[in-house]
């Protein structure tokens, strides 16, 4: 799946027109996991938009990356019942711990950070999912922990 | 089919409106003040800005007058106090993530976000958002962009997306992180922007001005081992009038060079000279193209905008575009080499400023291919308004000084150097001048009006020793790029095409005073018209001091020393920015 070319989802998409865009946009994140610039440069051309257009849609939508994942993807959930839960402060947490903003990632490439909406793991929160794995009932401090775990793992760490 | 005309009910009295228009425009032709932020006339509404509003019978809430189309019967209420509490929480929340420095900014005297503050009687500050840190971006040689200070209007965007086809900037990000900026969030400098600076014409708040230059030329007046040397754009001297309070469309190019002498420039030259110069160039290359079978059409390279819309987009067109330098970069070229050697001056003895009515002149001047051995031909570059700046800030009284006329050798110029300042008439004076080149007569009536008016694309065919050419003007890059696409469709009835980035030319540059109406550009216009009527020297080859630049310095036009100087070259540039 990660071979798959992103002519191969354009070519999905001959005759496209502006409405097209989104959908383009998804799929060409699900092959290369973010939106690199000539990608979005690509995508311009194919579908005769200026690039400008393209980024500027693209930045509209969370859903959407520019940096390339971390080898750890932190998703940090956001949604209403791990807010009421004191998401915020597990949040400002992170930031400060990995010195990221959302959607960036640390420039060894270990970690990434997205903020989500609701996961639908209402009942774990605050809830964080890091490469799939969900660890529930975040606190501030409970949370650097688990990352500090995941940095001192790094070197043999599987990452798909 | 349905009536022409329509009757709705507004503040209690009946106004005619057309079927279909939205009621913004009805509004405006009977004369009733709404005010917004963010509509322009003939360009898509958006609804952006909220402050058109009115209350419409049987809506639920107000709606946006730009973007609300006219019913039969509808009844307005265009200052109810409910519109008029609406009107001014939208200029409170606008200003509420604002920075409160108008004392400071360059748009304190023409802000329209501070006007309408003014107007609604906004005098307390009741909401207090948080602010985004953003960076100005002082990348670009022409333009600087501020983002704190923008409103998220859109007029930036959809004209350089709508009248110029060049999108360089949209929308970037969402809520409250949203911003106008480049794709990737680069600096303006690495973008497709031309720097033509119609951005800055439409931006209703601080957040776009020109890269100033003024700082550079106080600093050369007042060194006493330069020689201050300066040209005057066609299109400067009918609008720097504007800016200092005079009615639109005034001529005050005498009182405008006393100016330039007042202010302490050394010498004072007339860029109008060297637009006689481009057409003895340009015409003869244009005649030189047809008798050798060169490459047609041939496009005009005064407009620097234009020539960087070309390296970007239509590359495949770089060999149509006239070698010839803008009249800017031919009068910087003669000057530090003919007027350098004849003065006994070294090149970088002298300081060399323009005044224009042009953003993208500001680029031109700092292209690569205009330096000769590191010292360019043009030192710094001023707008009309920075110009108009100098003058308040030296108080020069316009009315205590007496006219005067610009230095020689570059100071006399024709009419027709004169008309460049507006779309076609580079093309006029080029048809006069190659109609010479081509019989060794000058045409009976010089006057072509089909190449005349604000009419975005103008053709025409012309006659010529029996040679029946085929004419086009344009203005405003979107129709520009609509012409191309004609010619890379097979189109081959045109020979020349005069280009001009900004729509009606140089009398609507972007360095021209803000504010101004299509009333104000047609008045530009028709006194640049009134003095191509009253004046008797009309062709650029009978300028006397042209001819006799070419006896004693250039030789012939083409010739070798018109190559080296007065010619260049220009290159493919990246699209995908």
């Amino acid at each position: 799946m990660s071979a798959e070319d992103i002519e191969a989802v354009l070519a999905r998409h001959p005759n496209g027109k502006r409405d097209s865009l989104i959908p383009i946009l998804q799929e060409v994140q699900e092959v290369k996991g973010f939106l690199s610039n000539d990608v979005i440069v690509r995508i311009g051309q194919h579908l005769n938009l200026p690039p400008s257009k393209v980024y500027g849609v693209a930045t509209f939508y969370n859903q959407f990356r520019f940096q390339a994942p971390g080898k750890f993807h932190v998703q940090l959930c956001r949604g209403t019942a791990c807010h009421v839960k004191g998401s915020l402060g597990v949040l400002d947490a992170v930031k400060r711990h990995l010195k990221l903003e959302p959607g960036q990632t640390s420039r060894d490439g270990v970690f990434s950070l997205e903020v989500v909406a609701c996961i639908g793991a209402c009942g774990l929160a605050p809830v964080i999912n890091v490469n799939g794995e969900f660890h529930a009932r975040m606190t501030p401090k409970k949370v650097t922990e688990i990352l500090d775990s995941y940095r001192s793992n790094a070197g043999d760490a599987k990452h798909d | 089919m349905g009536t022409d005309v329509i009757t709705i009910e507004v503040n209690n009295k009946k106004i005619e409106a057309t079927p279909g228009e939205m009621l913004l425009t009805a509004l405006r032709r009977a004369g009733i003040k709404v005010p917004t932020l963010c509509h322009m006339e003939d360009l898509s509404p958006t609804g952006a800005c909220r402050l058109c509003v009115v209350e419409v019978a049987g809506q639920r809430s107000l709606v946006p007058s730009c973007a609300f189309p006219v019913n039969e019967g509808m009844k307005v209420q265009t200052h109810s106090p409910r519109v008029m509490r609406a009107r001014k929480t939208v200029v409170e929340l606008l200003l509420a993530n604002h920075p409160d420095d108008c004392l400071y900014c360059v748009r304190n005297d023409n802000c329209q976000l501070r006007e309408m503050a003014c107007q609604l009687g906004v005098r307390e500050r009741r909401y207090c958002g948080e602010r985004n840190d953003y960076k100005v971006d002082i990348s670009s040689p022409s333009i600087v962009r501020d983002p704190a200070k923008c409103i998220l209007c859109g007029k930036c965007v959809r004209v350089c997306e709508e009248v110029q086809a060049v999108s360089a900037i949209d929308f970037i990000g969402r809520g409250r992180q949203a911003h106008v900026g480049t794709v990737f969030d680069q600096g303006l400098n690495v973008s497709r922007c031309i720097n033509c600076g119609q951005c800055v014409m439409v931006c209703p708040t601080g957040a776009l001005r020109e890269q100033s230059h003024a700082k550079e030329v106080h600093a050369a007046i007042n060194d006493p081992k330069k020689l201050v040397v300066v040209q005057h754009a066609p299109a400067v001297s009918v609008t720097l009038a504007e800016e200092l309070g005079l009615k639109p469309g005034s001529d005050i190019n005498g009182i405008m060079v006393a100016a330039l002498r007042a202010l302490g420039f050394d010498r004072v030259f007339d860029t109008s000279f060297t637009a006689d110069l481009t057409i003895m160039e340009e015409a003869s290359e244009l005649v030189q193209r047809i008798r050798t079978g060169g490459k047609l059409p041939m496009f005009t390279s005064c407009s620097p905008g234009w020539i960087k819309y070309v390296e970007h987009f239509y590359p495949e067109f770089l060999g149509n575009l006239s070698t010839c330098k803008s009249p800017q970069q031919m009068m910087g070229a003669i000057i530090k080499s003919y007027y350098a050697k004849t003065n006994n001056l070294r090149p970088e003895d002298i300081f060399s400023a323009s005044i224009m009515p042009c953003t993208a002149k500001k680029f031109e001047a700092q292209r690569q291919e205009m330096l000769k051995d590191g010292v360019a031909d043009v030192d710094a570059v001023l707008t009309t308004r920075e110009l108009a700046r100098m003058i308040r800030l030296h108080g020069l009284d316009l009315n205590a000084l007496q006219p005067d006329t610009a230095d020689s050798p570059f100071g006399r110029r024709s009419t027709a150097g004169k008309l460049f300042g507006a779309t076609g008439g580079v093309m006029e004076a080029a048809v006069r001048t190659a109609h010479f080149l081509l019989t060794g007569k000058d045409m009976d009536n010089p006057r072509l009006t089909d190449l005349r008016g604000l009419k975005a694309v103008k053709e025409t065919k012309v006659t010529v020793a029996g040679v029946e050419l085929g004419i086009a003007v344009v203005s405003g890059l979107s129709n520009a790029a609509k012409l191309l696409g004609e010619i890379k469709a097979g189109r081959s009835d045109l020979h020349f095409i005069e280009v001009m980035t900004c729509p009606g030319g140089c009398i609507a540059g972007g360095g021209q005073p803000l504010n101004g109406d299509v009333q104000a550009v047609r008045q530009r216009m028709q006194t640049l018209y009134n003095i191509d009527r009253d004046e008797h020297l009309r062709f650029s080859h009978r300028n006397e001091d042209v001819q006799r630049l070419y006896e004693e310095f250039l030789g012939k036009p083409l010739g070798e020393v018109s190559h080296h100087l007065l010619h260049t070259h220009y290159e493919q540039r990246p699209i995908g920015i």
